[in-house]
């Protein structure tokens, strides 16, 4: 009885102390959580904030009010496409500043603006041509190098830009012919050497006639392939084998679906280089497996209790799969699509094995059309020597990463609109 | 495997591949005799006259595991018959083999005939669409499909094309939600989820929609586990009242259960059917000291 007493006292007791250690123990775990949580929120702050600092600005764009006479001299009726319009804004600078004598200075001079100015000016002339022989005004595009400058990418300095092309531009900042507007050009012009001139269009519709070809492809094959192995499939060393291969596809480096796209799209079937229907097949390549493995598993988490339920009543195994388990399987396999589809639009190493690193200045129009793609358009960016280019990089991976995020945002909402249903 | 000591009486039946005959009581001599705990014969009369099912030698393996020892065993017409035993008796291994939901475990294989109506079930030409929709299951816990109530009643109908119209599946599932005693609950929200229902509520409309393509025998895998004393009285009072129409065979844990609900029990023990008998005589006066042991209380 005694002895009882005290074995109680002491079990209590060494429980007592073991407690505090347990608890010492959590909160030293939940302590170091908290701290890898911080590291991560810390390191995607610096990123984002780094981005966005540096491409903000390539969303806006400073544009000069020049007033240009359309020499008749200078267009020739029967062919106004290819008329001297860099001669006429050219010619309105030089009226300007008639001070400006030398050939040197003069070139300085018309540096100022972009060569988009006569693109612009053809535009007009093209549109009306009753305007040829009296003087338009109009907001032109300023060269890169001004239109950093007066974004101060240069600080209290001046850059690249010349004394006379400062001068030249404070004069215009006092006569209010200068402004900031928000950047059309980017999100409606093809790819261009000049980067006043070079907007994502081509890339955001190239990285969409990939992923029209990838979705399209890789959705439905990923689904019945992952059915038939799931749930018809005999288990045995075949579908061992399968599924190992596929977990292996799933790991393997995708520059190597790059290359084999490049033997079998282009060289064996001829298909076009540097097009989004290769693209689109390359990556569904690399997005299958993802799929998969992600409807595989969405397949697997069907309690068996709904497959006996259908089979008791005399349901098929293909009503019973296509009448009730794909139907809870749906959300599991639509989440891991859109994140094979997410993958697949920030790919970027598969694609210049088969020519899409090309400078493609035209917005594609067709899924044959030589095309760039937005992480490939952002590679090229990032690799170009002019300075204006860097905000413009950082601008495409805003543009990118907006749409990954819709992207991730449709995965989630599509998961809980779905599941709620029931 | 059962050398062991057991009477002369019942050699007859002893061993695996012993010869049964369709009728008559073979077991007739051992009146009143309690065989040892290793006889794993077959004590009591196992068939029937005119029987729904016939099982005749029915052995089920799992990747060369053997899990049922060659059972012989009628299910009547009009009849419950209960099977009760320890956990891992094979009592459910041998229920799924009467409407061949064993067919979706990998690696297993049943031997020995099981008939239908004379029908071997087995049998190559045999399918098991139109075989489970005649021996309907229902299982453990209640699995209601992810529909509305209407619909998990109107499933099995729709798919074997039971009903011509809407006004006849509309009046299949109120006829089917009746008998299972459910109608006055739910009339009112068949279009609700039938995962909305309780516990007890699931497992009725469960038993509604296997009533619902007409079965001939139903086949129930523990239903009352997962359910709570009030749902468990108005499944049994249920299952009464389907015995009018049904063959049932259940499979149960509870010994009360089995004596509440059935006219015959199947006693099985290591993948043995042990001892099988009108109901009252295994509860009161078991033959076999296995069954003896378990409805005392002595294992299981």
């Amino acid at each position: 009885m005694n002895s009882t007493r005290i074995t109680e006292k002491n079990t209590s007791e060494l429980v007592r102390k073991g407690l505090k250690r347990r608890y010492r123990a959590e909160r030293r775990f939940r302590f170091m959580g908290i701290a890898a949580l911080c590291i991560s929120v810390l390191f995607l702050v610096i990123l984002f904030g780094s981005i966005i600092s540096k491409g903000y600005s390539a969303f806006f764009q400073w544009k000069v009010r020049l007033n240009v006479f359309v020499d008749p001299a200078r267009m020739d009726v029967d062919n106004l496409a290819s008329a001297d319009y860099a001669g006429a804004v050219k010619a309105a600078l030089r009226r300007e500043f008639p001070e400006i004598r030398k050939r040197r200075e003069k070139r300085l001079l018309y540096r100022i603006v972009s060569i988009g100015a006569s693109y612009q000016l053809r535009d007009m002339v093209m549109r009306d041509s009753s305007i040829i022989g009296s003087t338009v005004s109009f907001w032109a595009p300023l060269d890169d190098d001004v239109d950093i400058y007066l974004k101060g990418a240069y600080g209290k300095g001046s850059g690249r830009l010349k004394p006379l092309q400062v001068r030249i531009i404070e004069k215009f900042r006092q006569e209010g012919r200068i402004k900031k507007v928000f950047n059309t050009t980017f999100f409606t012009a093809g790819d261009s050497r000049d980067p006043e001139l070079a907007g994502i269009r081509g890339a955001v519709t190239g990285s969409f006639y990939t992923l029209l070809v990838t979705l399209l492809l890789s959705f439905p094959i990923g689904v019945a392939a992952a059915v038939y192995l799931e749930e018809f499939a005999r288990p045995g060393r075949w579908s061992d084998i399968i599924e190992v291969n596929i977990n292996n596809l799933a790991a393997v480096p995708s520059i190597i679906f790059g290359l084999l796209g490049l033997a079998i799209f282009l060289n064996l079937f001829g298909l076009p280089r540097s097009s989004t229907l290769v693209g689109g097949l390359v990556l569904t390549l690399m997005t299958l497996p993802t799929i998969i493995i992600a409807s595989r598993a969405a397949l697997k988490s069907v309690p068996p209790s709904i497959r006996e339920a259908a089979l008791g009543v005399g349901a098929s195994r293909m009503q019973t799969v296509f009448h009730h388990v794909l139907p809870l399987a749906l959300p599991g396999m639509l989440t891991g699509t859109i994140i094979g589809m997410a993958q697949a639009l920030g790919e970027t190493a598969p694609l210049p094995m088969i020519g899409m690193v090309a400078f493609v200045a035209d917005i594609p129009h067709g899924m044959t059309d030589p095309s760039a793609v937005l992480p490939v358009q952002i590679y090229l960016w990032a690799d170009s020597p002019e300075r204006a280019f860097v905000e413009k990089t950082s601008g495409a991976i805003m543009v990118l990463l907006a749409f990954l995020m819709a992207m991730n945002g449709t995965a989630v909402y599509l998961r809980k609109k779905f599941e709620r249903k029931w | 495997m059962n050398t062991a000591c057991y009477t002369p009486e019942s050699t007859i039946i002893a061993g695996v591949n012993v010869h049964l005959h369709d009728t008559g009581d073979v077991n007739e001599d051992v009146k009143g005799l309690v065989s040892s705990a290793e006889d794993y014969t077959t004590v009591g009369n196992p068939f029937v006259e005119s029987p729904r099912m016939k099982c005749r030698e029915v052995s089920v393996d799992y990747s060369g595991k053997r899990a049922v020892f060659g059972v012989s065993l009628d299910i009547a017409r009009n009849e419950v018959i209960a099977m009760i035993g320890p956990s891992g008796c094979g009592k459910s291994t041998f229920l799924r083999c009467l409407n061949r939901m064993n067919d979706t475990i990998p690696g297993c294989t049943v031997s020995g005939s099981i008939t239908l109506d004379g029908m071997d079930i087995y049998d190559r030409k045999v399918d098991v669409v139109p075989l489970r929709a005649m021996v309907g299951m229902v299982f453990q816990k209640p699995n209601p499909f992810p529909k509305s109530i209407y619909d998990n009643i109107a499933y099995g109908p729709r798919i074997h094309g039971l009903a011509g119209s809407r006004s006849e599946l509309d009046a299949l599932v109120e006829d089917s939600l009746r008998k299972a005693g459910l109608w006055d609950e739910v009339k009112d929200q068949l279009d609700k989820p039938g995962t909305m229902l309780s516990g007890g509520q699931q497992q009725r409309l469960c038993i509604a929609r296997t009533i619902a393509v007409s079965p001939e025998v139903i086949l129930m895998d523990e239903p009352c586990s997962a359910l709570d004393p009030i749902a468990t009285a108005r499944v049994e009072e249920l299952i009464e009242e389907l015995r009018d129409n049904y063959s049932i065979v259940i499979v149960t844990h509870s010994m009360q259960q089995a004596a509440r609900v059935s006219q015959r029990t199947a006693y099985f023990h290591m993948g043995w059917l042990v001892e099988v008998g009108e109901t009252d005589q295994i509860f009161t006066n078991p033959r076999h000291k296995l069954t003896e042991n378990y409805i005392t209380g002595r294992f299981g």
